[in-house]
């Protein structure tokens, strides 16, 4: 899977998705049980404001800087006995990770919850090497059994209910069908399976939180205990980390796991945070012989010093994902790709392109909840107005109508008597479409308008005209 | 890619030649953390700490010297065995070998201890088929109802992951306020030039997912149960 689920049109992926009662209501009921763990979590800790700002310096202070903490991560993951990679982009990752497969004739790979292998669309590339690669993170396994897509970056299966997960177990690993459909029953299922697996794996593949510079660590922040296990059993470990993931020591790691598990689940601390410093010691049983930590660009190294680059702070919390209005409404699938919310419409078109995201930036009420809970502090709606800047200023993608319409504006506008002329005859010529002084169904440019909001019908009276009238007792 | 040309690109974007040598100032503005190095009394830690662990479905029980041996068995026959442990000498320390290699055998308990004499496979499928891993903290963290584990020649990690049910042995004085003082302890060590554990797993109670319909399930990959044993006086 690569960042991209399907190619439809936005609108066609937000017209199939809203009708989805379902998923709407699984959507609302989530945002409403994080959003208050999250606040509870929050005042709990106190002085808030301030831990943001320490985060948010920290994560620009390793922006700044990122060559000599990469630089210094790699130094100390050798020194440590692991070997690093560093990928331009997901052919080379994929390479990489496909030839220390073969080289280990690995066959069974297991994979605790990763962002960053979906963007980079690992599991094909391994499949396609004749490898079973299976997904051990609860939701992301139940995605995988179907073809899913995951539509929260913290919640993958949030879109699915507990009666459709039954059904595909039934179908896909021979679930009973008189069992229930109770989530422990079904959990504990999948444990006895992943369980077999974890045992027979070959290699674990994981993704990265953070790493940290002058340790040479790396660290999994999850709940399932599924990671643990990933990084234990098999023999060979793969950390694959986008190229800003990372910290200058364990002092910044506390403070952004201290900020990841309050903002995504308002945990104090998640049940389990691994922190993983190269291959097993030579005396030890478990944990890999075998350490690759393989480090990727893929788009990044280009949002490094432009207009966007507050983006690279992001430590996918997923806490704006669950205060957006406009999430609420269409689900993470209409973002039709893996990173959903404020920061999937902020990252998306950055990472992926215009030509299929230019919708994204517009999914947005710009009313800045997402960027008040953001723990390293993201202006994400300026982000998102910046993009529609560009895309209407740089790119000259703006709707055709939207600009006819502008053009049109700008040519009345600029002249004083053609402008009178328009002001004066607006009211009545927009009249017969008005009802109670508002717009439904606009003519021509305005449809694109009242297709989504009502428009306000011009008055009578204009401006200047109650400003020329007003020392005269006018109308006020 | 070459490592260089990777990072001369970084560089690149920010407008400089790369920098591989020169450490970077940091100059936080900001310590939130600071002010969380509270001065807490033992007594005040463990509070917050049984606290704490009502909400991660964590019992604690509380023993000293002279009753951890029975509070030992007694957790473990409420879970029933096999039990999983670790090659470590505080078992010894603390009184627990009779406990371990006589008594709960003679009771149709069988005892595993990780060895590095067998293979792994022997070990994983030991501990894979224990309803108790038994193992000791390093740390512990009141305010989230954390137990600190590090690998080591005996110290398996699959003893905490795959039994049925997790049991930490935790020193009262081993309890810290939250992970910023541990992490202090950490860069210390790594400033001294020191090589970390291979793992240092933070863990705070059983596992758990909410990943479907959003409702809590607890016992998930890893353990479906945990109980911690706080010695008072050590």
């Amino acid at each position: 899977m690569a960042i991209q689920f399907n190619e439809h049109h936005f609108n066609d992926n937000v017209e199939k998705n809203v009708h989805n009662d379902f998923m709407r209501g699984a959507v609302a009921s989530a945002q409403d049980h994080l959003y208050t763990k999250r606040l509870d979590a929050v005042e709990e800790l106190g002085d808030w404001e301030q831990w943001r700002n320490h985060a948010q310096e920290i994560r620009q202070h390793v922006l700044e800087h990122l060559d000599y903490y990469l630089h210094e991560l790699a130094i100390n993951v050798e020194k440590a006995g692991g070997h690093v990679y560093f990928a331009h982009d997901a052919n080379e990752a994929n390479a990489y990770i496909r030839d220390v497969v073969r080289q280990k004739n690995a066959k069974k790979i297991v994979k605790s919850k990763s962002m960053v292998t979906e963007e980079i669309s690992l599991n094909d590339a391994l499949e396609a090497e004749g490898c079973q690669v299976l997904e051990t993170d609860l939701g992301e396994y139940i995605l995988q059994l179907e073809g899913d897509k995951p539509s929260h970056i913290v919640a993958p299966s949030l879109h699915k209910n507990k009666d459709q997960i039954k059904e595909v177990f039934v179908e896909k690993l021979g679930y009973d069908e008189q069992n229930t459909s109770e989530a422990g029953e079904l959990a504990r299922y999948v444990r006895e399976i992943l369980r077999d697996e974890f045992l027979a794996a070959d290699v674990g593949v994981t993704g990265c939180n953070f790493a940290v510079a002058d340790s040479g660590s790396i660290c999994l922040v999850t709940n399932e205990g599924n990671a643990g296990l990933v990084t234990t059993i098999p023999k060979t470990h793969i950390a694959v980390m986008g190229m800003e993931r990372l910290v200058p020591s364990m002092e910044e790691l506390e403070v952004l796991v201290t900020m990841l598990t309050r903002s995504a689940v308002g945990q104090k601390l998640s049940s389990y945070v691994n922190i993983v410093t190269g291959p097993k010691h030579a005396q030890e049983v478990d944990g890999p012989e075998d350490f690759h930590v393989v480090v990727l660009d893929n788009g990044r190294s280009s949002i490094l010093g432009g207009d966007f680059e507050e983006v690279l702070q992001c430590i996918r919390c997923g806490a704006c994902v669950n205060t957006c209005p406009v999430y609420r409404h269409i689900g993470g699938h209409s973002y039709n790709s893996i990173y959903s919310g404020p920061i999937g419409a902020v990252l998306t078109p950055l990472l992926a392109g215009y030509d299929d995201y230019k919708e994204l930036p517009y999914a947005s009420s710009l009313c800045g909840a997402c960027t008040e809970v953001c723990p390293v502090k993201i202006p994400l709606h300026e982000l998102l107005l910046k993009h529609r800047q560009v895309i209407v200023e740089e790119e000259g993608r703006a709707p055709v109508s939207e600009s006819a319409m502008m053009k049109l504006f700008e040519f009345g506008a600029s002249r004083s008597p053609l402008y009178r002329f328009g002001t004066k005859v607006a009211a009545k010529a927009i009249k017969p479409f008005a009802k109670d002084d508002m717009i439904s169904k606009g003519p021509g440019p305005l449809k694109t308008w009242t297709n989504v909001r009502d428009f306000p019908a011009p008055k009578e009276q204009r401006l200047r005209d109650w400003f020329e009238t007003r020392d005269k007792g006018g109308n006020v | 890619m070459e490592q260089t040309q990777f990072l001369s690109t970084i560089a690149a974007r920010l407008q400089r030649t790369a920098n591989t040598t020169e450490r970077p100032i940091k100059n936080w503005q900001h310590r939130p953390n600071a002010q969380h190095d509270a001065r807490m009394t033992n007594d005040d830690l463990l509070t917050t700490f049984k606290e704490q662990c009502t909400r991660i479905h964590t019992d604690v029980v509380e023993a000293t010297r002279g009753t951890l041996q029975q509070e030992v068995a007694q957790v473990i026959k409420n879970y029933g065995g096999p039990v999983s442990v670790w090659d470590d000498a505080r078992f010894e320390t603390y009184g627990l070998t009779p406990l371990l290699m006589q008594t709960l055998p003679q009771h149709d308990i069988a005892v595993y201890t990780w060895s590095n004499e067998k293979s792994r496979e022997q070990n994983f499928a030991e501990a894979n088929i224990s309803r108790v891993g038994l193992v000791f903290s390093e740390y512990a963290l009141a305010e989230s109802g954390t137990v600190v584990l590090y690998s080591a020649e005996g110290a398996g990690k699959a003893v905490g992951l795959l039994p049925h049910a997790f049991v930490a042995i935790i020193p009262k004085s081993s309890l810290l306020l939250r992970m910023t003082q541990l992490s202090q302890l950490f860069r210390q060590r790594v400033e001294a030039g020191e090589l970390l554990p291979h793992a240092i797993d933070y863990v705070s109670g059983p596992s758990n997912s909410a990943d479907i319909e959003m409702k809590l399930v607890v016992g998930v990959h890893g353990p479906v149960e945990a109980t911690y044993i706080v010695l008072t006086d050590c």
